[in-house]
């Protein structure tokens, strides 16, 4: 292992410990207040949109000083507190079985303590107060959305999960990549020949890259983000670029959603301003740029308008005040265009990774 | 050359020809206009002694008249004062003889009423009519009488007294008639319901043509006091009515006649009304000319300073037992009662009551129910025409929290020694301006009191639901923050409990 600070260092079993005192100490204050004859209550982090703001020291979304009082007194509390308190003790009982769950589990489960949730949008709320509250992500609780992306490469990681531990893994053991799942997630790193982090927004051109061999010849790990990066596998790039010193280099369609993908495995999210060490501010957006389409006259369509809205709306975003961010925008909005990253094929199945590919790694931002 | 011939025709003979304006209009209306005016005259007679009043009423069926209508035999009883002997034949045998023909509240005005039914009976039967009446003497008297119409007059067929040994007091009339009870019946039985709802210290049976009994029992014996006769307000009087009081009386000045004759008029009222009309307070009333009188009229009704007629002539039901009435027939979850202050519109006093029923058997319609009576008559005919309908149209319910769709029903009646009929057919009373207002004023406040009872309702299931929303959920933060907590017993919380039934909205 390289260099890594302690509080980076990722350690399974401690992270578990600090997780579970977190929830029995709220359980407890809880349990005191109700003993002392008061109405229990949680102090929380306000997540409203004027408690959000960008820090530029930390290169992503935090929240302000403002607090929110949850009180069981409250009537319109009372339904959320308890589905909160209920939602801490599932967490519990899934860290301590050493079960994972996911979201959609959990708003089942919930009905086998007839603690109802109206949809699941309910219960994945619920989720996000008590990471505020207990101050750690879902994935810390056991608890993982659906999306599953995927890796691949030459890192050998070692399980920590029940019946596996100790059991290491190479990465490039199977052709369709690793699932991004939460034994991966809870694995300890052992070791790796890459010296970068290649990841990648859609299927079909994660598929073609382990095709073209990019992992060996451009000594990278590859990742398939499927989208928009699930927090699993954010917090998952950045242990790479953190514990691993590995440089990560995002590529996405070139479109303003594209972009957006790449930025917030960079910045974050502020959906997700209430937690830290999901982001990996070094990371870079490679491509496909605005000036892309037009240096490699890429096939392109027309920008919708709502593309065009979502553009003006990124212009003013923070996140976005460097130099190749504002530039990228404004070449969008002067030659309204966007491309695919498939968009490359014109030239041939294997441009992308013997032209454009790289060129874009050498590319000084 | 055309002969013109002129006639004279008697009160019954013009009644005969005349007689959709009295309700008799079809078969359908006329069984029902019968039995209404015979219950009515029988309520009358009953509280004219103040005794609660048991009204029996029997139709049964006889044979067939025509495809649409039959013939029944209709027998009305009563308990009330019974008619005096020499009275009983035209009573019931004579058109406009009645006891009614004097300046207090009643519910018939003509005394047209009975004789209008039997008369009717007879000419599409052309049967006889048997009564039987006792004043609680010594004797019944029985009387078999028919009416000759052209002569207005009861023809006695046949004429019976027997011995009264249980002092039986009241009135029997049985007389057969053409009608169609099928097509009445729905309006009949509405008819006994209402006025069963406004005399609630009456009893009133109705055995129908098929053997069903219906069955009103009274909820009270307390009746509203009986109203006093009392003399024509000045505002109130017409030429006709002058002219007959001049007939009469035996006042020889003016002032004298004035104080005597009018309602509310004394000493010095009289004089300043006669400086008024420049009539001299000397002067013998026999000795006023035609004009003079018509100017007599007029200015009584210009003169500004006459007292306000009191309602002491009128006899509303009261707020106790209005309320008595609406619980027993509606059967409504709440009920709100209003009495108004007396008032006067052209010199004839009136007291409107109003009241709304909410709830309990109340059906939900779509649309409030409107129940309308007058003098504790109840109209059932041309609704929408009603002054009441249209005053509860216009009002703005939603500022009460009330709508149309909510299970309502509203009451008006209305009061009056002279009730403000639009028609002859009396179903429907007129829009005066100053009835008007007294409806409306009644039926704000009853929308008040409902929408008070309605707030404090929704008070009342807000705190039920909060307290569930507690007690539901209370136990089970106590359980999952003790399993959080790793604890074995969860805390008491049924001190919480106890603070959630105390605490008012602390949101």
């Amino acid at each position: 292992m390289k260099k890594t600070s302690r509080d980076e260092r990722f350690s399974a079993t401690e992270r578990k410990k600090e997780v579970l005192d977190k929830l029995s100490n709220l359980g407890e204050n809880l349990y005191q207040q109700m003993a002392q004859g008061n109405f229990p209550s949680i102090k929380m982090p306000s997540r409203s949109i004027e408690n959000i703001y960008y820090n530029p020291e930390v290169r992503q979304y935090v929240l302000g000083d403002r607090t929110v009082k949850r009180t069981a007194q409250n009537i319109r509390h009372i339904k959320p507190f308890t589905q909160l308190v209920w939602t801490g003790y599932f967490a519990q009982e899934l860290t301590t079985n050493r079960k994972t769950s996911t979201l959609r589990d959990v708003y089942y489960s919930a009905q086998a303590y007839e603690i109802s949730f109206q949809d699941q949008a309910e219960s994945d709320n619920v989720i996000t107060d008590l990471e505020t509250v207990a101050d750690c992500a879902r994935e810390d609780l056991n608890i993982f959305p659906e999306e599953r992306s995927a890796i691949f490469g030459d890192l050998t990681i070692e399980y920590t999960v029940p019946g596996y531990e100790g059991k290491q893994l190479n990465l490039t053991s199977h052709p369709d990549g690793v699932m991004i799942g939460p034994a991966l997630t809870y694995s300890e790193f052992v070791k790796t020949t890459a010296d970068k982090v290649i990841a990648i927004e859609k299927g079909g051109l994660f598929t073609r890259f382990i095709e073209e061999n990019v992992h060996k010849k451009y000594n990278a790990l590859l990742v398939l983000t499927a989208g928009q990066a699930p927090r699993a596998t954010r917090h998952f790039i950045r242990r790479l670029n953190r514990e691993l010193d590995l440089p990560v280099y995002i590529f996405t369609d070139g479109d303003p959603w594209g972009m957006h993908i790449a930025m917030v495995i960079i910045s974050g999210s502020a959906n997700a301003a209430h937690l830290r060490e999901l982001t990996t501010p070094d990371a870079k957006w490679s491509g496909v740029w605005a000036s892309d389409i037009v240096d490699y006259k890429l096939p392109s369509d027309p920008l919708t308008e709502l593309d065009v809205k979502r553009l003006h709306e990124l212009q003013r975003d923070p996140r976005y005040k460097n130099d190749l961010w504002q530039r990228e925008i404004k070449v969008f909005m002067k030659h309204k265009r966007k491309a695919e990253q498939e968009a490359f094929s014109r030239y041939g199945l294997t441009y992308i990774v013997d032209e454009y590919l790289p060129a874009k790694l050498e590319e000084k931002i | 050359m055309v002969t013109q011939t002129f006639e004279e025709i008697s009160p019954a003979d013009f009644f005969y020809r005349n007689r959709d304006i009295a309700g008799f209009t079809n078969p359908s209306r006329a069984i029902f206009a019968s039995i209404r005016e015979l219950v009515e005259n029988s309520l009358d007679a009953a509280e004219y002694v103040m005794i609660p009043p048991d009204v029996y009423v029997r139709l049964s069926y006889v044979g067939e008249a025509s495809p649409e209508s039959a013939i029944y035999k209709l027998r009305v009883m009563d308990n009330g004062s019974g008619i005096p002997p020499q009275h009983i034949p035209s009573a019931f045998g004579q058109v406009l003889f009645g006891s009614k023909y004097k300046l207090k509240q009643t519910r018939g005005t003509f005394g047209l009423g009975g004789t209008m039914s039997v008369l009717y009976g007879q000419i599409t039967t052309h049967q006889p009519a048997f009564i039987a009446s006792s004043t609680g003497i010594s004797k019944i008297y029985m009387y078999k009488i028919m009416i000759d119409i052209q002569k207005n007059r009861p023809l006695i067929l046949d004429r019976k007294i027997i011995l009264n040994k249980e002092r039986w007091r009241g009135t029997v009339i049985e007389y057969s008639l053409e009608g169609d009870y099928i097509r009445a019946m729905p309006k009949i039985l509405e008819y006994l319901k209402q006025t069963a709802l406004v005399n609630p210290y009456a009893n009133i049976t109705f055995v129908d043509p098929r053997g069903r009994l219906y069955k009103f029992m009274r909820a009270t014996t307390k009746m509203p006091p009986a109203p006093q006769e009392t003399l024509p307000h000045p505002y109130g009087v017409d030429v006709e009515t002058l002219q007959r009081l001049i007939r009469f009386t035996r006042c020889n000045t003016m002032q004298e006649f004035m104080k005597t004759h009018f309602h509310r008029v004394g000493e010095l009222t009289a004089s300043k009304f006669l400086t008024f009309a420049e009539i001299p307070a000397s002067k013998s009333p026999k000795k006023l000319k035609r004009e003079e009188i018509v100017r007599l009229v007029q200015n009584m009704k210009r003169f500004k300073e006459f007292l306000p007629p009191d309602a002491s002539c009128l006899s509303p039901l009261g707020e106790e037992l209005l309320r008595t009435g609406i619980l027993k027939e509606l059967k409504p979850e709440f009920t709100a009662v209003r009495q108004r202050k007396p008032s006067t519109y052209s010199g004839h006093p009136f007291i409107v009551e109003v009241a709304i029923a909410y709830g309990g058997n109340i059906p939900q319609k779509g649309d409030f129910i409107l129940y309308r009576f007058a003098n504790r008559i109840p109209l059932l005919y041309d609704e929408a025409s009603d002054v009441s309908f249209r005053i509860m149209k216009g009002i703005n319910w939603r500022r009460y929290k009330i709508s149309p769709d909510m299970p309502i029903a509203i009451l008006v009646h209305i009061c009056s020694t002279k009730v403000p009929y639009k028609t002859v057919g009396k179903e429907f009373i007129a829009d005066r301006p100053e009835v008007k207002r007294e409806i409306l004023n009644g039926m704000r406040e009853v929308a008040r009191d409902l929408q008070h009872f309605l707030s404090r309702q929704e008070h009342v299931e807000r705190e039920r639901k909060r307290l569930g929303v507690f007690s539901k959920y209370l136990p089970k933060i106590a359980q999952f923050a003790t399993k959080l907590a790793g604890r074995q017993e969860p805390p008491d919380i049924k001190k919480l409990l106890d603070k959630v039934k105390t605490i008012e909205e602390n949101e």
